[in-house]
């Protein structure tokens, strides 16, 4: 199965140190991962252990302090690289441009034909059910909606990596569920791969085709586990007696890095 | 509609009131003529266009000043908000700025600048610019890191990013630093045109008030309240749009 789908992304040793007044603080590995053209893979971990820390690196937003990453074989420098999309759980939206225009912010610095712009933009709002909204502005919406704008914005350029920093976690569970479902109907339209970044064990285990755990502090790749969910799933498999097994998996693996976490001197 | 009628009331009464005063000589009319003839005086003012040369001068010193103050200002401002050890020793003079009595240094820019309108836009420039950098300061540290993060996701470079995104983030406290500064800049180049002066509304004020003719001195004061009250209330009607659009729920 793993020689069907070919890396489109992979980390070798990637590690991050932040250096501050107190001295240096280790964040990050060594980290090897490798994600698969078109796959789902999430990532959980205890809070601080760098799963932040983990995308930006991976987004080029921030650089790795050792190791290499490459995206679609070829190393990734100090710039996003084309066809990287990011949603971010902080409301990223324009305050200052309505929905339409915070969607098209980016495509209208790319060399594109109004006519394209505004194909793109039709599809993203129909896509993320914003049809209706087109001419409200941010303050205007409810904080699910926004992040569908971000969502949508990120879309409409196109990406073949989308990285997803908890982008649902300032909403309710109800929202969250439905918005997986979101998301895993526009993973299938478009055929990218997706990371997700998350701390909710549930989400990971219902969205992902494969969940990496990480360790506390500095965060390391514990295990990789695989859903084996068919590409065609929502949110009812919550109620396979397998996304209980796959989240009681997660957890076992969690409950002793997240107790490290809390209580650092208990290691 | 209730808050209009208020805010008229709060203009049109302390005026009928004074109209009163000065039409029954409570008011001696060498102190204060009523504010009818003070209008009537200025109508006839700009009929006439006797002033329109000393108008016409002080509007554009002041123009130049708050077109410098605001462009330096918010060059300065987002300069400084990346040179943070810079930023850090200058933030206690920015501070205490307001502090210091920027006329004192008058004779100085003559000497510098010479006779002509370089020291009264100077002065203005120099009262309105510490506000547009402290404004644009105070804009810039409100935005939100996650939005430079979705600039670099964007491709966006450092000019464009300034340019696209942060800027119009911060665009409602600059438009604070620019009201402020049109505000400093009137103050500014109309107290110097009193100060040390040959041409302007507030020279011609002065010499007014030196003549002791109460008909140009007060009708030109009026100008200056009249052309102050509706550029603010331009701004502020400005600056409400801006923020309505951001903060409606």
């Amino acid at each position: 199965m793993v020689t069907a789908h070919p890396i489109h992304v992979a980390l070798r040793d990637v590690t991050k140190i932040f250096q501050s007044k107190l001295g240096s603080v280790e964040a990050l590995g060594p980290i090897d991962l490798e994600l698969r053209q078109g796959e789902f893979f999430a990532v959980v971990g205890p809070s601080g252990c760098g799963k932040s820390t983990l995308l930006d690196i991976m987004a080029a937003l921030t650089p790795p302090s050792s190791g290499t990453v490459t995206f679609e074989g070829r190393p990734i420098g100090n710039s996003v690289p084309d066809g990287v999309g990011v949603v971010f759980q902080e409301n990223a939206c324009f305050p200052w441009l309505n929905v339409a225009d915070n969607i098209i912010f980016g495509l209208r610095r790319q060399p594109l034909d109004q006519a394209e712009i505004e194909r793109r933009l039709q599809y993203a709002l129909q896509l993320m059910g914003l049809n209706d909204f087109s001419r409200a502005f941010p303050a205007q919406l409810s904080g699910g909606m926004r992040q569908r704008v971000c969502i949508a914005r990120t879309l409409v350029m196109q990406p073949r990596l989308i990285l997803l920093d908890e982008p649902f976690g300032a909403l309710d569970q109800q929202t969250r569920l439905l918005m997986g479902d979101e998301l895993l109907r526009i993973w299938r339209a478009t055929g990218a791969t997706v990371l997700l970044i998350t701390h909710a064990l549930d989400e990971a285990a219902m969205l992902a085709d494969r969940v990496a755990v990480m360790s506390a502090r500095p965060g390391r790749i514990l295990e990789v586990i695989e859903t084996g969910w068919p590409r065609d799933r929502d949110s009812r498999i919550v109620s396979a007696p397998e996304f209980g097994a796959i989240a009681g998996r997660l957890w076992t693996l969690l409950r002793t890095q997240s107790l490290q976490a809390l209580r650092p001197d208990t290691a | 509609m209730r808050v209009l009628l208020y805010r008229l009331l709060a203009v049109v009464l302390p005026v009928a009131m004074l109209e009163i005063l000065c039409r029954s000589h409570v008011i001696p009319p060498l102190t204060l003529p009523a504010p009818s003839l003070i209008t009537l005086g200025l109508l006839g003012i700009l009929e006439h266009g006797t002033f329109n040369a000393a108008i016409v001068k002080t509007l554009t010193n002041v123009g130049l000043a708050i077109a410098l103050a605001v462009t330096v200002g918010t060059i300065a401002g987002a300069a400084l908000h990346r040179a943070r050890t810079l930023r850090a020793l200058l933030e206690p003079l920015f501070s205490t700025y307001y502090a210091i009595p920027i006329y004192a240094f008058y004779p100085l820019f003559i000497v510098v600048f010479g006779l002509g309108d370089a020291p009264q836009v100077t002065i203005g420039f120099m009262l309105a610019v510490v506000s547009m950098i402290v404004s644009t300061l105070a804009g810039l540290d409100s935005v939100p890191p996650v939005l430079g993060k979705t600039a670099q996701v964007l491709q966006l470079g450092p000019v464009a990013t300034i340019r696209s995104v942060t800027l119009p983030y911060a665009a409602p406290y600059l438009f604070t630093g620019v009201k402020l500064a049109i505000a400093y800049a009137f103050i500014g180049v109309i107290g110097a045109e009193f100060i040390m002066s040959n041409t302007g509304l507030g020279y011609e004020i002065r010499f007014a008030y030196d003549n002791l003719d109460n008909a140009v001195m007060y009708p030109l004061i009026l100008l200056i309240l009249l052309i102050a009250v509706v550029v603010n209330m331009s701004l502020d009607h400005w600056e409400r749009v801006l923020r309505a659009r951001r903060e409606r729920a």
